[in-house]
């Protein structure tokens, strides 16, 4: 059984002149950890709005657990987890107040559901006299899906969870997701971090309201059209010029301390051509290695 | 039930660990019952008057130098004409006009009684009352002193005629008027920040994606801000009694509950304004700008409305306020019960009910 079901939605913004989220498909299934990938802009908030009921599509239609977000919004709100991308707690409040509220808000109470957020609630709970305000950001995001699981969802709506987040606390946010998984609850998150894309089981990659391909993170990488090498040399500005006005080259992007380049016509002599001719260019220390591409090469790819 | 005493709870903290909220629920009503309550008693100075004379006697020049002696008035000019009172009043800016009948003087020597028409200009109670009372201890001060001269039992009554509005309502009924408004004021400020304040923070986001009844965040919302509005309302009554003096001549549970019943209706407007606002900053200029100025304008108590042209007049009936101060002024000035003011309580019960049911209709279960 599907949990999520998206058919065809549309949704615009300033009276049809903002296209936000544009024909868009997609289904995640019960016990599903399921990734929306995309720039910042690109329709995700849109999407996980329409979701959870809080805006209405132009066209098309979405369901939640078999339930219409537009007809059914008030049984959907009783069973679904929701963590905006926004900080959304009460910041004047505590950590315990926090928890305790949004408890009584869903008709649980903190006891009743303590084994589901118990694992992240013990990593707060130090802190639960202090103002949900004055939490490092890391700490913010846990005591959020803390609030977001206390009433047990069958569902959870993660919206860029680990927008400005440490990279310790990114991982160990993810660990938590995998474990929560493990206990039954489809996981719809949206991230615009490519590098979280593998920790998915399925990925959407979604790029100005469209979206490009939806598959698992391997078969997307098993997709990409062309070997793809790694390249660098002193200096790295003007090889990513050269390399662009190359003949033999398709493709180049700039990936940090490399360059990711593919070639046209690509044969074994390929490599020595490429570095013989950067040579004439004046350019040293050149290194060239085969590489497998990662989400980022995918989603650049699909982009153009 | 649990859910909403967690609600009301958490209003609670909101209001007690925002200094500022509590500075302004609590402060701004003393500042404003103290501001209004001596700035609206303060003693009027150079008051244009004009004396028209009959008599032109001894007696009626004497008093006419004590006028001319005294700062309170300014004597602009003396009149030939009745006729001239009238114009005075109505283009020179003249406060009070003071007539000496005929033979005044004589009148006192062998009737051992005289006249004298003081009339003022009701328009403006306050200092109307001010200069009436300032008039007389300056005729009293010169009986004085004739009996002190002559040892016999003259005696002057001044006979006081206010045009324009001869009830001279709103004396020192200004305290009730300043309840409503502060009431009022805080009430609506206080509430209309309240709901916007969670769509601007992003919580509403999460309390509509949950089972929560729209009814219920908007009752929730309502009944801290009630409970502490009633606290302010005793803060209030205190001030006004010790402080201003103001007399509670009425049943003061009545009064109580008129004033519990205004402070809903204040709740109603402030939700209706959250409601239908996008930020704290629009939904505060509202409250401020929107409230104030119709409040003080049409409540009765600054500016009477028998005075105000029809259109204005009609106006008025919507300001919540208006009904409150004529039910305060009768329970506490008149001592009247509920079967004096019982339309006007209905008046304000139909807005309540009204209000709340457009801040209902209002609530947006979605975010657009």
């Amino acid at each position: 059984m599907n949990m999520v079901e998206v058919v065809d939605v549309v949704k615009t913004y300033n009276k049809g002149s903002l296209t936000a989220v544009d024909q868009v498909n997609f289904s995640v299934k019960k016990g599903e950890l399921f990734g929306l990938i995309g720039p910042d802009g690109a329709g995700k908030t849109t999407i996980f709005r329409i979701l959870t009921t809080l805006l209405l599509p132009n066209q098309g239609s979405a369901s939640v657990a078999g339930l219409d977000v537009v007809k059914d919004y008030k049984q959907i709100r009783k069973m679904v987890g929701y963590m905006p991308g926004k900080f959304s707690l009460y910041q004047d409040l505590t950590v315990e107040e926090n928890l305790n509220f949004f408890a009584s808000v869903f008709n649980t109470s903190i006891a009743e559901n303590y084994d589901l957020i118990k694992d992240i609630y013990v990593q707060i709970e130090p802190f639960k006299d202090r103002r949900a305000g004055k939490l490092s950001g890391g700490m913010k995001q846990k005591l959020a899906l803390c609030c977001a699981l206390i009433h047990k969802p069958e569902i959870l709506f993660l919206d860029e969870p680990t927008t400005g987040v440490d990279v310790v606390s990114r991982k160990e946010f993810w660990d938590m997701l995998g474990r929560l998984k493990d206990q039954g609850i489809t996981i719809l998150v949206s991230t615009p971090y490519m590098d979280e894309a593998t920790l998915c089981e399925r990925i959407a990659l979604i790029q100005n309201g469209k979206i490009m391909s939806v598959e698992t993170p391997d078969e997307i990488i098993k997709q990409y059209p062309d070997p793809l090498f790694a390249i660098k040399a002193s200096n790295m500005g003007k090889l990513l010029i050269d390399l662009r006005n190359n003949p033999y080259i398709k493709t180049c992007n700039a990936f940090g301390e490399f360059h990711h380049i593919t070639f046209n016509n690509l044969s074994d002599s390929s490599m020595e051509i490429l570095v013989k001719s950067l040579e004439n260019q004046n350019h040293k220390e050149i290194e060239i290695n085969p590489i497998t591409p990662n989400i980022e090469d995918c989603f650049i790819n699909l982009m153009n | 039930m649990k859910q909403f005493l967690s609600f009301v709870r958490k209003e609670f903290y909101h209001v007690f660990r925002d200094r500022k909220t509590l500075l302004m629920l609590f402060g701004l009503p003393i500042v404003q019952i103290v501001l209004f309550g001596f700035a609206l008693t303060n003693e009027v100075k150079n008051a244009k008057i004009v004396i028209f004379d009959y008599a032109k006697d001894i007696a009626s020049q004497e008093i006419t130098q004590k006028f001319e002696a005294n700062q309170n008035f300014q004597l602009t000019k003396s009149l030939m004409n009745a006729k001239q009172i009238e114009s005075a009043f109505k283009k020179e800016n003249v406060k009070l006009a003071i007539v000496f009948p005929a033979n005044f003087y004589e009148d006192l020597l062998h009737l051992h009684k005289a006249q004298i028409q003081i009339i003022a200009d009701g328009s403006d109670p306050n200092t109307a009352s001010t200069l009436q009372n300032y008039a007389n201890a300056i005729i009293m001060d010169y009986q004085m002193d004739l009996l002190q001269n002559q040892k016999l039992p003259y005696s002057i009554n001044t006979e006081l005629r206010m045009l324009y509005n001869p009830e001279l309502k709103g004396a020192t009924t200004f305290v009730p008027g300043i309840m409503a408004l502060v009431l009022m004021l805080i009430c609506v400020l206080m509430t209309a920040v309240s709901i916007v304040r969670e769509k601007e923070m992003g919580t509403m986001e999460i309390l509509l994606v949950s089972p929560f009844n729209p009814f219920l965040v908007i009752v929730s919302k309502a009944l801290p801000y009630f409970l502490l509005s009633m606290v302010n309302l005793t803060v209030i009554l205190v001030m006004a009694t010790t402080l201003l003096d103001m007399p509670i001549h009425g049943s003061l549970l009545l009064l109580v509950a008129e004033s519990a019943l205004l402070i809903i209706c204040a709740l109603s407007v402030g939700l209706l304004i959250s409601n239908i606002t996008k930020s704290q900053q629009a939904a505060m200029l509202i409250s401020m700008m929107g409230m104030m100025l119709p409040i003080i304008l049409f409540t009765g108590f600054m500016f009477p409305l028998e005075n105000m042209p029809k259109p204005l007049q009609l106006f008025s009936n919507i300001v919540p306020s208006k009904w409150y101060y004529i039910i305060a002024k009768s329970i506490m000035l008149k001592g009247l019960g509920i079967a004096a003011i019982w339309k006007e309580t209905l008046v304000l019960i139909g807005m309540t009910v009204l209000l709340l049911f457009l801040s209902l209709k209002k609530f947006k279960t979605r975010l657009e």
